[in-house]
């Protein structure tokens, strides 16, 4: 019994669709030139040097105490932010489920869950410093407190829990919603107090839910690298060891090394989320709530939870709008009032804000519809088609959301800056803008691809199929079907890459050249010397873009949006 | 009408047609299909019957080209399309969950094949508005599908595939989406559109009613295997195997021993009673001998071929229904018309008796 025929006669068929394989060929050459070739020759240049085939890069490294200080100073730091934020996000999902809420708090979670959305990475850090920090609002003026340092361990914490929680909030969100409410009911009505309901059932269906998001924020938080630069002090952690050592010890091949290991660490993570959580959440979770969920009214529970929880998100929310007052002050640390605009205006005529951002607006524009067709395309092969090659175009797809950025600048600077395998071939590409670009599109096609892999999971097979049987090609049952029918999904797959590209910062600032100014690096580049009013004005004007993007795609899909209109009937 | 005829009805020949598939949890190779050997005339309506599981929608997916064979050809109108993409394929399907475009309206979902086919628009215009008026939907072409009742859909799905005037037509499971009184109304409509334009149509279910209904002929499949083929009255009346006269409506079966046989008919006795049954079979005295009995064909009264007794007595209306015992064998019985006859309570003793014509021997 051999499938020998079938699989030869599904070859030829694919080979007889010129527009498919020439689809899969540039996506398998986009895929290992940009994302496996960095992290193959990282692997190579830190096991081969001149002398042939060696750990003795690795060895240095690892007599480096400031390299082994950094990997436990990582590791503690992602397992105490995991924690926190998933604890945090976990109250917050469950107040929002199971406790009637009224407008304004709800209002209130609402804004908490866009805010990781808009906001550039390290936002937070910004008004952290600026709020609790030597010279910091709170600490100096109200309290009187002179030498609060919020630099190191604590401060990197209390950013990065404050900026993860909310994803996990929402992805616990999602899980407490599908439970069947009459789980609950049954175990309350067999006698169990409110509390023992909670911790016999509730907590219990949720705890491989509550394992994924630990393990997400402690990937996020080990791979983050502009809150431990802004606030890390001499806290360093793999991420910014690794940034240090490239542009501080000009060591590439230890970088390379460093970035090995951090891969390694975020890899494995990646795959206990990813096969083990993932699963298992799936698992337990997989009922739809039967009905409506019996909401808490009892005022002893209500009424501390929905305090408690609406301070911190009003915290949040303040850390955030401190950013924007913080680049109005005259002086800061010294004047407050009266409000000024004249670091807005200095942004502009002084500091090249202009090229800023247009540098910055005109790459993410064009990667963002790079990102959002490629991403749409990889999942409509690996939802609909089947081929041999599609393990490999998933597999890789995925593993680059296991990658942290710095890693991927160092793969890039390595694989690129002498050419492919150090042979000058494609030397002209490093130093481009469309190197950035493309690292860019590698660093959101992860999300992207997973949205539009749900979005086409929900379209059934046979509509294609049928499209494909009343004789339309490939291009042609992609283009008049299968896009049509995700357009929600492409157009939020669009918003999100131009958000993360004009947002991201950690590749990017081992790539940037002097030729391209971004405003990610300018704000970094200013909180570094110390200038927060710059560095505040900055950030507020790239919070407005991205905040009026957002904006723009819902009133786009309010207006345009087919899958709406079909969802109402 | 006469011009809608379909232009060429084309034939379909499976020559040993297989499809191997892997078991996702064992990782062993079985045959989905096995040995399939089919030959459709051009407009014949053949329906493809069987239990889920039996390769049935296997076999119309290697016809329309989703599906490739792991052994054998498959020949439509003499040639061979092994090769060929669903696309350059001349087959239409029609799916079980109609699969209409939800971002076209009906118009647009007819017109669809037209337009690849590169159709002039007013000869797209023509051909859509006749194929919508055959299928009673004239006048709702701005209609979104979203706004149509489940038999409108299926209409509209009809009406996509035929309007590319395809060489076969093929249906998975097309009505089982409807409710029992449309799905008999569409069933009717199918088989009346098929005769007028004259196309060929392979068609999948597993309602045997259905399949016998609409067809020229059935394919029973069990296990990826062919059971048997043949005219729906054949299939009732003539089954070849246990499991093909189970499938196919009620059922009963009745174990003896052959006494004598003459070419035309078969003595029988069933636990020392004999009864006849009209065969060309001639098994040896004393083989064992297996009656297949519609439960419509036997008469139930005082006197009779077979003693038995009544274990169940159930008015249904247009019938009395019972289960008697013979013997060992539970016997089901359709007594219609019970107004003007005697009706038998649980635990009374009677008889049954059928004609020889009505019964078979498997």
């Amino acid at each position: 019994m051999a499938k020998t025929q079938g699989s030869a006669l599904d070859r030829k068929k694919l080979l007889g669709d010129p527009i498919m394989v020439t689809t899969i060929v540039v996506l398998i050459t986009f895929l290992t030139l940009f994302i496996l070739y960095p992290l193959a020759i990282l692997l190579v240049d830190s096991f081969v040097g001149d002398s042939g085939f060696s750990f003795s890069v690795f060895k240095r490294i690892f007599d480096m105490p400031s390299f082994t200080r950094a990997i436990t100073n990582t590791l503690k730091v992602g397992f105490v932010v995991g924690i926190f934020s998933s604890l945090l996000g976990l109250l917050f999902a469950y107040v929002e489920v199971y406790v009637r809420l009224n407008k304004l708090v709800g209002g209130l979670f609402k804004v908490v869950s866009m805010l990781p959305v808009v906001s550039p990475p390290f936002v937070l850090s910004l008004s952290m410093i600026m709020l609790f920090g030597k010279a910091g609002v709170i600490t100096r003026f109200l309290l009187g407190i002179y030498d609060n340092n919020v630099y190191g361990y604590w401060g990197i914490v209390v950013v990065q829990t404050l900026t993860f929680f909310p994803v996990c909030y929402m992805m616990l969100k999602g899980l407490l919603k599908n439970i069947d409410p009459s789980l609950e009911e049954a175990a309350r009505d067999m006698g169990a107090s409110r509390w023992k309901v909670f911790a016999d059932v509730t907590l219990p269906l949720l705890l491989p839910g509550i394992g994924n998001a630990f393990l997400v924020t402690f990937i996020e938080s080990i791979a983050d690298f502009a809150n431990p630069m802004l606030i890390g002090g001499s806290y360093d952690t793999l991420a910014t060891t690794i940034y240090l050592q490239i542009t501080g010890a000009y060591d590439k091949a230890g970088a390379a090394a460093m970035a090995v290991v951090l891969l390694c660490i975020t890899l494995l993570m990646f795959a206990v989320q990813k096969y083990v959580l993932e699963a298992k959440t799936a698992a337990t979770l997989t009922g739809k709530a039967s009905r409506a969920r019996m909401l808490i009214e009892d005022k002893s529970v209500k009424i501390p939870l929905t305090v408690f929880c609406s301070l911190g998100a009003a915290f949040v929310i303040l850390m955030y709008i401190c950013v924007p007052i913080g680049a109005c002050f005259p002086t800061w640390g010294y004047k407050f009032f009266p409000l000024t605009g004249k670091w807005f205006s200095l942004v502009f005529t002084r500091y090249h804000g202009l090229k800023a951002f247009k540098d910055s607006f005109v790459l993410s524009l064009i990667a963002s519809p790079i990102t959002a067709l490629l991403s749409m395309i990889i999942s409509y092969l690996v939802v609909k088609r089947k081929f041999k090659a599609k393990g490999f175009i998933e597999a890789v797809s995925m593993l680059a959301m296991a990658v942290p950025g710095t890693v991927l600048g160092v793969g890039y600077i390595r694989g690129f800056s002498g050419g492919l395998f150090h042979t000058g071939l494609l030397q002209g590409l490093y130093g481009t803008g469309a190197i950035l670009i493309i690292v860019f599109v590698v660093r959101s096609l992860p999300t992207g691809t997973r949205s539009g892999i749900s979005a086409l999971r929900q379209i059934d097979k046979s509509i294609e199929e049928s499209a494909y049987d009343m004789g339309a090609n490939s291009l042609k049952v992609f283009t008049s079907v299968t896009l049509p029918l995700i357009k929600d999904s492409f157009l939020s797959g669009l918003v999100t890459a131009f958000v993360r590209s004009i947002t991201a910062i950690s590749a990017i600032i081992l790539l940037v050249t002097p030729s391209y100014l971004l405003i990610t690096v300018q704000i970094n580049e200013f909180a570094e010397k110390g200038s927060y009013s710059l560095a505040c004005a900055f950030a507020t004007i790239l919070i407005l873009i991205t905040y009026g993007a957002v904006l723009l795609m819902n009133l786009f899909i309010k207006f345009f949006g087919t899958s709406r209109k079909q969802k109402e009937e | 009408m006469s011009d809608m005829r379909a232009k060429q009805p084309k034939g379909v020949k499976l020559d040993h047609i297989s499809k191997i598939y892997q078991d996702p949890k064992t990782g062993k190779n079985f045959y989905a299909v096995k040995d399939c050997n089919l030959e459709i005339k051009p407009g014949e309506f053949v329906t493809l019957l069987g239990p889920s599981g039996c390769g049935k929608t296997t076999t119309l997916r290697m016809v329309a080209g989703f599906e490739s064979p792991d052994e054998g050809e498959i020949y439509l109108g003499g040639e061979p399309i092994n090769a060929l993409t669903p696309n350059k394929r001349d087959t239409a399907m029609v799916f079980q969950s109609y699969a209409l475009f939800p971002h076209y309206n009906v118009y647009d979902n007819v017109a669809y094949g037209l337009k690849l086919r590169k159709v002039p628009a007013h000869e797209i215009k023509r051909r859509v508005t006749e194929i919508l008026s055959l299928v009673e939907l004239s006048g709702m072409e701005q209609r979104m599908t979203n706004q149509l009742s489940g038999g409108q859909q299926q209409r509209v799905a009809l009406a996509r595939a035929l309007v590319v005037e395809p060489g076969v037509l093929l249906f998975d499971e097309p009505l089982s989406n409807l409710d029992a009184k449309l799905r008999v109304q569409m069933r009717t409509e199918i088989r009346r559109i098929q005769q007028a334009l004259g196309i060929t149509a392979i068609y999948v279910t597993h309602d045997q009613s259905e399949a016998m209904s609409i067809s020229d002929r059935i394919i029973v499949m069990k296990g990826g295997v062919i059971a048997q083929m043949g005219s729906p009255h054949e299939i009732y009346y003539k089954p070849v195997s246990e499991f093909v006269a189970d499938f196919i409506g009620e059922c009963n079966f009745l174990h003896g021993q052959a006494v004598a046989a003459d070419g035309e008919a078969v003595k029988v006795s069933v636990d020392g009673h004999e009864v006849v049954v009209a065969t060309d079979k001639r098994p040896a005295a004393g083989e064992d001998c297996e009656i297949v009995l519609r439960p419509e064909a036997i008469q139930i009264a005082d006197q009779g071929q077979l003693p038995c007794k009544v274990e169940l007595s159930c008015f249904m209306g247009s019938y009395q229904n019972y289960h008697v015992r013979v013997g060992d064998t539970l016997v089901k019985i359709t007594d219609n018309c019970p107004i003007n006859k005697k009706v038998f309570a649980v635990g009374d003793q009677a008889f049954i008796s059928f004609e020889k014509e009505c019964a078979h021997l498997l």
